[in-house]
């Protein structure tokens, strides 16, 4: 037995320049990175305040960082795509095909596990307590847990491009190409530890925000008074309770097939590897849903916000919310009408695709009729929001149109798939994300992003996103199947052509986010939000500073009404006076823990082992990931108090704050 | 949870242990009062607690779901080799059933115990509930490795792969509930009851009555219908 396993020096890439020179400049980005912070001495900064923080705001902010960076890489791997497609039309082009084949897989699994998913777990991490009016979520240090193992997670799937290789699989690694027999390489196995990992990881804040949602809410706060972000939000959130097990399942049954020689989806010996694809689809189908659902509610607070008006039809907005929470479990068939399961069973399927269409309907036409005889501010926020109700309507009726099997013949595979699910998920999750982003910047930071650069990133993003699945939709309809490496038919030219274009006019837009984000840090002072409201919200979230406190609230609001801060404003223009000076009673936080990073480090370490078989590091990791856990099991002190003299004066300046605003108005 | 106590509930004095992050619980939020749903403001911690290892329940049976699901599949793929009525006995399996239905019962005595902080009691029956556990978890292995050495592993076809896939889960639940228990023992024995430790009983309660009624239908669709095919 080796000491380290299958690992040896064959698994550096030193003859393929591309992963290994993006790699190196990372590791130097890294080390540069750590030796700015050891040589400024922030070490004990970022420990306290950040790594250990148990504080949603904080994880949260940590999440959408992670979120934004692998963002940035998945979109590195779409540049690459596009480039080597648009030069290898009848020409063998710069990347070989098992080198696009593992950048088509990171960049699928990369954009949706690591992207999308950690942006949209960090706003509802930030945000959720904060319009609930409570002061942290039910499991602090298990949210810390769940957004390390994220992280790890993130860390082994690119740690594959320096050392072994990534899945040549695609994003959903299918059998029997994925087996052990067509997959020999330890691709596959980075895949399936990594997302195991940081599945977990998801379980945990699953599991952390439907109890926060259901069990910790402020005193007046009913169901039915909920903003609408918590109602998507809980709704995506119990469909990572009811779906993210049969991923771990079906991921660990894969696992056994190749590590342990089962059958369960190999071609000999009675495996069945469409179960395999029914398995993963009842899973993916609501994943989809637990992705956009949280984007749902982003929008639903922006186009009430900035209409200056109560959303539209909120009950009917819960009911399609719920709705498409229950039948997103009944139409996962609708990924393989091909496999032929048969032309009842795929109608069957087909209808109730067609139907989960009618709840976003319900909710595209409250969002418009929200804004009917608004005042509507066109801010940036606004504007995501705008183009998302275009791009998803869109995106919504090519899906649709894929949910008839007999078209869904014709288009399966092929790039008019592809472009109709990057329509949902770019016109959809990634505005909703980028228009939330820019809304609740400012109560995280207390300063907002320039509006101008966010303007003219918008407008680019949307252009480019436009014209690059625009071609798409023509290459698939004229029989362009997706991955192709290289592409032997000339009329396809010039689409592919109009699509690397398309690609150019995205990464200006994503250049525009990255200068606006430097622009308005630099110009903080000025864009400096004094008031804790810039947007005239309505909900509790820009009740409290900006940033909030770390208790969020000095005494936890009452709530008298579904728009429960509107509430407050109006009552304090009525009255032409703030509301009584509360009692002030002494407040326990949780206090800060190692555990959740700990437990990530021997988590990295176990999947890493796993990754390459060195049985010892695996064991040594689970004794370690044991051990964190006892410790943390035996502490004595679980919170600390915040007293009446430190409450009163952050509640003062709050309220302060809040007199200025009030005498400005009149 | 009455509509209108909430302002009143939140200043009225709640004592540390009870409401230790003043989330203005009702009645200093005892045991039962406050549930949390309608607008009577947060729940106590024992509540959110016990709540939240529910719903991460509700996901483990999601999991166990899964894998049924493969066995109902798989079940017939024999691919030439032996199949439930070759090789599972009965009455070992009726022994590990009464093992680990008694474990559930000393487990809730435990839980009674632990209510009256009576240590002892809560400890002698814990410590039963592990030995009961653990002969359930030997039995399974001596299943096993008889199995194996008939030459009737995982390996052997797709159907023996998800009955040691799904069975296994449930043993490696078991297992892993063991050593949660030993580590919790080991904790009640050094800080005694303490609220922190009287939740995660709670939480163990429910995690090994779980595990129950998973075996009672693992029982009856693998071993029962199995060995009757």
């Amino acid at each position: 037995m080796k000491l380290l396993g299958k690992l040896d020096w064959s698994a550096i890439p030193i003859h393929q320049p591309i992963p290994l020179i993006t790699s190196l400049t990372i590791l130097l980005l890294i080390g540069g990175l750590l030796g700015w912070v050891t040589v400024k001495r922030w070490w004990p900064y970022l420990w306290h305040e950040w790594i250990t923080s148990v504080d949603h705001k904080r994880i949260g902010v940590m999440y959408c960082l992670l979120g934004l960076v692998m963002l940035m890489r998945g979109f590195a791997d779409a540049i690459m795509m596009r480039t080597q497609q648009a030069v290898a039309i009848s020409a063998p082009g710069f990347l070989p095909p098992e080198h696009f084949d593992q950048i088509f897989s990171a960049h699928g699994t990369i954009m949706i596990f690591f992207g999308a998913m950690p942006l949209l777990i960090g706003m509802m991490n930030f945000v959720i307590p904060l319009q609930l009016g409570v002061r942290d979520v039910a499991f602090p240090t298990l949210n810390s847990t769940g957004f390390w193992l994220t992280a790890s997670g993130a860390l082994l799937v690119n740690a594959s491009l320096l050392i072994g290789e990534f899945s040549r699989a695609g994003w959903l690694p299918y059998p029997p190409l994925s087996e052990l027999a067509y997959s020999p390489g330890v691709g596959v196995d980075y895949y399936l530890w990594a997302i195991q990992i940081s599945g977990i990881g998801t379980l945990m804040t699953g599991v952390n925000l439907v109890t926060t949602i259901l069990k910790m809410r402020a005193p007046g706060m009913d169901y039915l008074r909920m903003p609408m972000f918590c109602w998507t939000s809980l709704a995506a959130n119990m469909l990572i309770v009811a779906a993210f097990p049969i991923l771990t399942a079906t991921l660990a049954m894969l696992t056994l097939d190749r590590y342990l020689g089962f059958h369960f989806f190999t071609n000999d010996a009675g495996g069945n590897m469409m179960m395999f694809v029914n398995l993963i689809w009842a899973w993916g189908h609501p994943e989809v849903y637990i992705l956009i659902l949280p984007a749902f509610g982003i929008f639903s607070e922006v186009f009430s916000t900035f209409s200056s008006k109560p959303l539209f039809g909120y009950r009917s907005m819960v009911a399609a919310t719920l709705f498409i929470c229950i039948v997103s479990f009944t139409v996962w068939l609708h990924h393989f009408f091909t496999m032929g399961a048969g032309a009842d069973v795929n109608a069957a399927f087909g209808i109730a695709t067609s139907i989960i269409a009618v709840g976003t309907g319900v909710k595209i036409y409250n969002w418009l009729f929200t804004m009917y005889r608004g005042r509507v501010r066109f801010a940036t926020p606004m504007l995501w929001s705008l183009g998302f109700i275009v791009t998803f309507s869109i995106g919504g009726m090519t899906g649709v149109l894929l949910a008839v099997p007999p078209a869904d013949f014709v288009l399966h595979n092929s790039m008019f798939l592809v472009a109709h699910f990057h329509n949902v998920i770019i016109g959809g999750v990634v505005f909703g994300l980028f228009a939330g982003l820019t809304y609740w910047f400012p109560k995280a930071f207390g300063f907002r992003l320039h509006e101008g650069w966010g303007k003219a990133a918008f407008w680019f993003s949307l252009a480019g996103f436009v014209i690059v699945f625009g071609a798409f939709y023509v290459l698939g309809l004229d029989g362009m199947t997706r991955r192709l490496q290289h592409v032997d038919v000339v009329e396809w030219e010039p689409w592919l052509l109009v699509s690397v274009a398309g690609v150019g006019v995205m990464l200006l837009g994503v250049l525009c986010q990255v200068i606006q984000l430097i622009v308005s840090i630099r110009s903080r002072e000025v864009l400096r939000d004094e008031s804790g409201d810039p947007w005239d919200g309505r909900s509790l979230e820009w009740s409290t500073l900006s940033p909030p406190p770390h208790f969020n609230f000095a005494v936890l609001p009452d709530v008298h009404g579904r728009e429960a801060y509107w509430t407050t404003k109006a009552q304090a223009i009525e009255r032409e006076a703030l509301a009584p000076e509360p009692d002030y009673s002494p407040i326990h936080m949780p206090v800060n823990s190692a555990t959740g990073f700990i437990t990530a480090f021997f988590s990295t370490l176990i999947g890493f082992a796993l990754v390459w078989h060195i049985w010892w590091l695996v064991a040594l990791g689970f004794v370690g990931a044991y051990a964190t856990f006892v410790v943390f099991a035996w502490r004595d002190q679980e919170d600390y108090e915040i007293g009446i003299d430190e409450l009163r004066a952050s509640d003062r300046e709050r309220r302060h704050v809040r007199q200025n605003w009030l005498e400005r108005r009149r | 949870m009455s509509a209108a106590a909430p302002s009143d509930g939140r200043r009225r004095g709640a004592s540390e242990a009870d409401d230790p992050y003043r989330l203005g619980r009702h009645n200093g939020g005892g045991r039962d009062e406050t549930s949390g749903h309608g607008s009577g403001g947060p729940a106590s911690k024992h509540i959110i607690v016990g709540y939240g290892f529910w719903i991460f329940l509700l996901s483990d049976i999601v999991l166990f779901s899964a894998f049924f699901a493969a066995y109902a599949v798989l079940a017939g793929e024999t691919a030439g080799g032996p199949s439930g009525r070759d090789l599972f006995d009965l009455r070992n399996v009726a022994i590990e059933t009464a093992l680990l239905l008694t474990s559930s019962f000393t487990c809730g005595l435990a839980s009674i115990a632990s209510r009256r902080r009576d240590a002892t009691w809560t400890q002698i029956w814990l410590l039963v509930t592990g030995v009961l556990g653990a002969g359930f978890v030997l039995l399974e292995m001596r299943e096993f490795v008889v199995m194996i050495g008939m030459r009737a592993g995982p390996s052997r076809s797709a159907f023996l792969s998800s009955f040691f896939a799904l069975v296994g889960c449930h043993g490696l639940h078991v297992s892993v509930g063991l050593l949660w228990l030993g580590t919790m023992m080991a904790q009640l024995w050094v800080k005694s009851f303490r609220p922190a430790i009287q939740r995660r009983l709670l939480c163990f309660s429910l995690f090994w009555h779980t595990l129950d009624i998973i075996w009672v239908g693992l029982f009856t669709i693998v071993y029962l219908l199995g060995a009757g095919r």
